[in-house]
């Protein structure tokens, strides 16, 4: 562990921070629609900024301001995922903006933004640097979800999302302070320290408490259930751009933290925080696999799948093991091609140069389009966890961490629920193969999205072939958490 | 020995070829040719390739031959292992002879979307040699769960009038049994420290570990077999599928469970299997004799037939749970010749179905008069599967029985009746529809086979008079593996027995 003050570490952040602020300025004193240009320079600085995290982190752990910001495997992998992801959102965005006239140079600068958010979020070694980070991206995302203004569905999904997350941050920093009254720090490590060992057993409830609060906002901020109230609208509401982004890089950038905070500070408290989050995995998995069977549209039913998938990584994290966050980096992954690929899909699904949202619009796919309906069923047998697809090997895994950790009844319950899923996954394949054809989409109107939608498709049934890269890269971010194990 | 990946080689070529039928592009019609050609083409090289493997078998021993090992989850033990012995060796031939079959009996009876359906039979196959070959439980796994795949497209998209509910209920009633195997395997997993499947077998797991993970394992199993009561998929997804579809899923698919008995229930957990062997009994002559009772009384001529394999199944389960060695070696030879037979009735059905485009009994008869090979074809393979000496049917039934009657004296009583229905309503079927007078017009007209059917028929034949006239061709290298099992399966017991007994 060593401490420096150059600005190595954060060299990707400071990148992406110009960026934002030079486009700004860019899009500002521009004559003219800037949109097309800021976007694509924003996507080739996230792409820079991912190679630059990979050319940063080594194997070691390294502090920057004074233990506020750290730098490690764990934290290099979940931010090459986000930088992926936020890339490959904007990319797709691209052909949206220009047909549905909502091209505003302020778009891709919001993302920049908000994933500069996110990088913080993962590299948060301090409950303040958490804090700052996670705002950082929210107050962003709220903006985002509610930037086709002049549409009332989402501007309710940008103030609800914008209400709910500020009393989900309430309760976050309300946790924080309980946690801080009673240990007097709020560092990571400092916080490692004075609740490791004996005291881990028997921890003064107020600090439980506090424990508790952090963990509702945490939930929150991943949908987990019972705070899961807020995705389906927000995903419903945000434009389809908007939601794809929401899906992939928030969700693995909150789902990262939740771990370090997890398995940093209340490490050596696993038995406190366990029941808790095993209860709210369960609940997700459920409200994932039965409340999606009723959906019409796709955006809803991506969004409740998200809840299960969420779910799904939780028993991961309520392993509390090595191999457990191994298992959610693991499904992180798989989790970031799925999604791209099904938004591909769901951003090309234009009837008349109209986007359509549901699910019976795929009717006949197979007929009409049959390279697309191909894509789509292979991510719907990956999402549904049916190998030999990609998705199969994140459940198999993190269901392997759940019965090593002795939770069998969480895995038992998990398997039931993911057969209840899968039966939502196939009525889209059988809509698109067994039904007969409606009307056809206009043909492929972006090659960005063809690219998008083919490559995810052979990534998820490839995986199954090459699945070590991923594995290993998961094992040793992963094992950086666990000084102790190894 | 050789040094070619014979197993990975018969696994994947199918895979191969399917890639080759995505690349054709051009006219529909010229496609739809094109990709049934490559389709056959790799099928039957395939076969030849599956062949070698039976060449390079050394029949004399129990171990797992050509066994081939690569890295494939890094970090843990689950490996990409394969090998074979002389149990899986004949299913593996099995899944191989009859793809090519299917696929003869395809042309002209599908005609939409061609491409897709040989890409789906294809990668059905990888699928299937690959579940046979797997040494590697999450392997076995993937294979296993894998063939759900391309079954529920075929059923869903070239199926009859209710394949939609057909394939779902296929598809979810056996993944809801599955995932329970996986949680099984995990346990199993941590326990022993391993996955791979010949170290597990010569694994002990704890008596009360052993009760539960032979649940789970059941649960699985037994929806793939399938026993009563959880049958009920089974006709539903034949009289949907398509005839290729159905001669697949009656030949191959339900012999995977029965399979999974041999290769997890019995040598990884002897002590539960022991414990159990009672409700499988049970839970096999209520099959036997009732879904022999339900085929007596079927309009449907494909629903008929499931319902026989039902039956036919239920000698399978029996054969196997009686643990001795003639029963087990019956078990294995029934599964065989029925995935033959079966397979090759559901290709009758489809002949039929091809002309008249109806599978209902009443909608037949008095077939002799115009359609003699037919009749002869379809009485060879009834006769087949009522189990008339001379014919592979004969061999296994009379083996399940002779096994199971050293054990059981009143199991075997039961399941002999079930010999008796069979015949009841085998002969019922082929009376209403063969025999009798020609009355309906539309019959008048109809074709007797065609040099292509005859074609796909004759090797069905043939098989079933060697395995009904010679059947040691089959056994002999069975005998080793199957002693294996048993021994191991006695030591175990013989161990808990000395244990219990130290106890007191």
């Amino acid at each position: 562990m060593t401490e420096t003050f150059d600005l190595m570490p954060v060299l990707p952040e400071l990148l992406v921070v110009l960026a934002a602020m030079g486009l700004l300025m860019l899009g500002v004193f521009r004559k003219g629609d800037g949109t097309a240009s800021t976007t694509s320079l924003a996507a080739v600085t996230l792409l820079v900024a991912m190679l630059l995290t990979w050319a940063v982190g080594g194997a070691e752990r390294v502090l920057a301001f004074g233990g506020l910001f750290v730098l490690d495997p764990f934290a290099v992998f979940a931010k090459v995922a986000i930088l992926a992801a936020s890339t490959i959102a904007l990319v797709m965005s691209l052909n949206y903006l220009d047909k549905e006239k909502l091209g505003r140079f302020e778009y891709p600068i919001l993302i920049l933004l908000a994933t500069l958010g996110m990088m913080m979020m993962v590299s948060a070694n301090d409950f303040l640097s958490l804090y700052l980070g996670l705002e950082t991206q929210s107050l962003s995302l709220y903006v985002l979800a509610a930037f086709h203004r002049d549409s009332t569905k989402a501007t309710e999904s940008g103030l609800k999302y914008f209400v709910l997350g500020s009393l989900a941050s309430g309760m976050l920093l309300y946790g924080v302070s309980l946690v801080y009254g009673f240990s007097g720090t709020t560092s990571f490590d400092g916080l490692a320290k004075i609740f490791g060992g004996e005291h881990a057993a028997h921890p003064h409830l107020g600090f439980v408490a506090g424990l508790v609060f952090v963990l509702a906002g945490l939930a929150f901020k991943i949908s987990a259930a019972p705070f899961h109230m807020w995705t389906p609208d927000v995903y419903e509401g945000a434009p389809t751009p908007v939601t794809s982004f929401f899906a992939v890089a928030p969700k693995i950038a909150a789902m990262a933290l939740l771990v370090r905070v997890m398995t940093g500070p209340f490490g050596d408290m696993t038995e406190q925080w366990r029941q808790i989050i095993v209860f709210i995995a369960l609940g997700s998995m459920f409200v994932g696999a039965f409340a999606a069977i009723a959906q019409s549209n796709i955006k809803r039913l991506m969004a409740y799948s998200s809840i299960g998938h969420v779910g799904f990584m939780l028993a991961g994290v309520a392993a509390g093991t090595a191999a457990g966050v191994q298992a959610v980096l693991v499904y992180l992954g798989i989790y970031l091609t799925m999604n791209v690929g099904v938004f591909a899909v769901i951003l090309s699904m234009r009837q008349k140069g109209r986007l359509v949202e549901g699910i019976d619009d795929l009717a006949g796919l197979g007929k009409t389009n049959p390279a697309m309906a191909a894509a789509m069923a292979v991510l719907m047998f990956s999402m549904a966890g049916i190998p030999p697809m990609a998705g199969f090997i994140g459940k198999f895994y993190v269901f392997k961490a759940a019965v090593d950790a002795g939770l069998y009844t969480l895995a038992i319950i998990g398997v039931l629920t993911s057969v209840v899923s899968a039966y939502y996954y196939l009525r889209i394949i059988k809509v698109m193969y067994f039904d007969e054809a409606v009307e056809s989409f206009d043909r492929a109107s972006s090659k960005a999205l063809g690219l998008v939608m083919a490559a995810a498709t052979v990534v998820n049934i490839v995986f199954v072939a090459v699945p070590g890269p991923l594995l290993t890269s998961a094992k040793a971010a992963a094992a950086v958490l666990f000084p102790a194990a190894g | 020995m050789t040094d070619w990946p014979l197993l990975s080689l018969t696994t994947f070529l199918p895979l191969v070829g399917a890639l080759f039928i995505l690349a054709i592009r051009g006219d529909a019609q010229v496609v739809a040719r094109n990709a049934r050609n490559v389709a056959l083409l790799t099928s039957v090289a395939t076969f030849v390739v599956s062949l070698f493997i039976l060449g390079y078998f050394d029949g004399a021993s129990a171990e797992f031959q050509l066994k081939e090992s690569a890295v494939w989850l890094p970090g843990t033990v689950i490996s990409y292992s394969m090998g074979v012995d002389g149990i899986s060796v004949w299913f593996v031939l099995l899944s191989t002879f009859l793809t090519p079959i299917c696929i003869l009996s395809s042309i002209g009876a599908v005609e939409t979307r061609v491409k897709e359906y040989m890409v789906a039979f294809l990668v059905l196959e990888t699928m299937m040699v690959g579940m046979f070959c797997a040494l590697d439980m999450v392997l076995f796994y993937v294979f296993f769960e894998g063939v759900l795949l391309p079954m529920f497209i075929i059923i869903g998209v070239w199926g009859g009038a209710r394949r939609v509910y057909a394939a779902y209920k296929l598809f979810l009633y056996t993944l809801l049994g599955s995932v329970l195997m996986l949680v099984a395997m995990l346990a199993m997993y941590f326990n022993a420290n391993t996955t791979d499947i010949p170290t597990l077998m010569a694994h002990s797991f704890p008596q009360n570990m052993q009760l539960w993970l032979w649940l789970a394992f059941f649960a699985s199993f037994a929806v793939k077999v399938p026993m009563w009561p959880v049958h009920t998929w089974l006709p539903d997804a034949h009289v949907e599928a398509p005839t290729a579809g159905s001669v697949i899923l009656a030949g191959v698919l339900l012999k995977m469970g029965a399979y999974g008995f041999i290769r997890f229930s019995v040598p990884m957990f002897p002590l539960a299997s022991e414990y159990f062997a009672p409700l499988v009994y049970t839970l096999s002559i209520v099959a036997v004799i009732y879904t022999s009772l339900v085929a007596l009384v079927q309009e449907d001529m494909k629903k008929l037939i499931a319902y026989s394999s039902v039956a036919h199944m239920g000698y399978v389960t029996i054969g196997i749970f009686s643990m001795t060695t003639q029963g087990v070696e019956g078990a294995l030879y029934q599964m065989l010749s029925h995935g033959v037979v079966s397979g090759a009735l559901f290709l009758c059905v489809g002949v039929v179905y091809d002309r008249m485009h109806t599978r209902e009994i009443a909608r037949y008869g008095g077939l002799a008069e115009r359609m003699p090979k037919y009749a002869l074809v379809f009485m060879f393979m009834t006769m087949a599967s009522v189990g008339l000496p001379g014919t592979g049917g004969f061999v296994g039934e009379f083996l399940v029985l002779l096994g199971v009657f050293q054990v059981n004296t009143w199991v075997a009583l039961f399941a002999a009746t079930g010999l008796i229905l069979g015949a009841c309503y085998a002969l019922y079927l082929y009376r209403r529809v063969v025999f009798g007078r020609l009355t309906r017009d539309d019959l008048k007209s109809i074709l007797d086979l065609s040099p292509r059917e005859a074609f796909m028929f004759a090797p069905l034949i043939v098989i079933v008079i060697w395995m009904g006239i010679y059947p040691i061709t089959f056994l002999e290298p069975m005998h080793a593996s199957v002693a294996k099992l048993i021994d191991n399966y006695e030591l175990a017991r013989a161990a808990a027995e000395t244990l219990s007994v130290a106890a007191r």
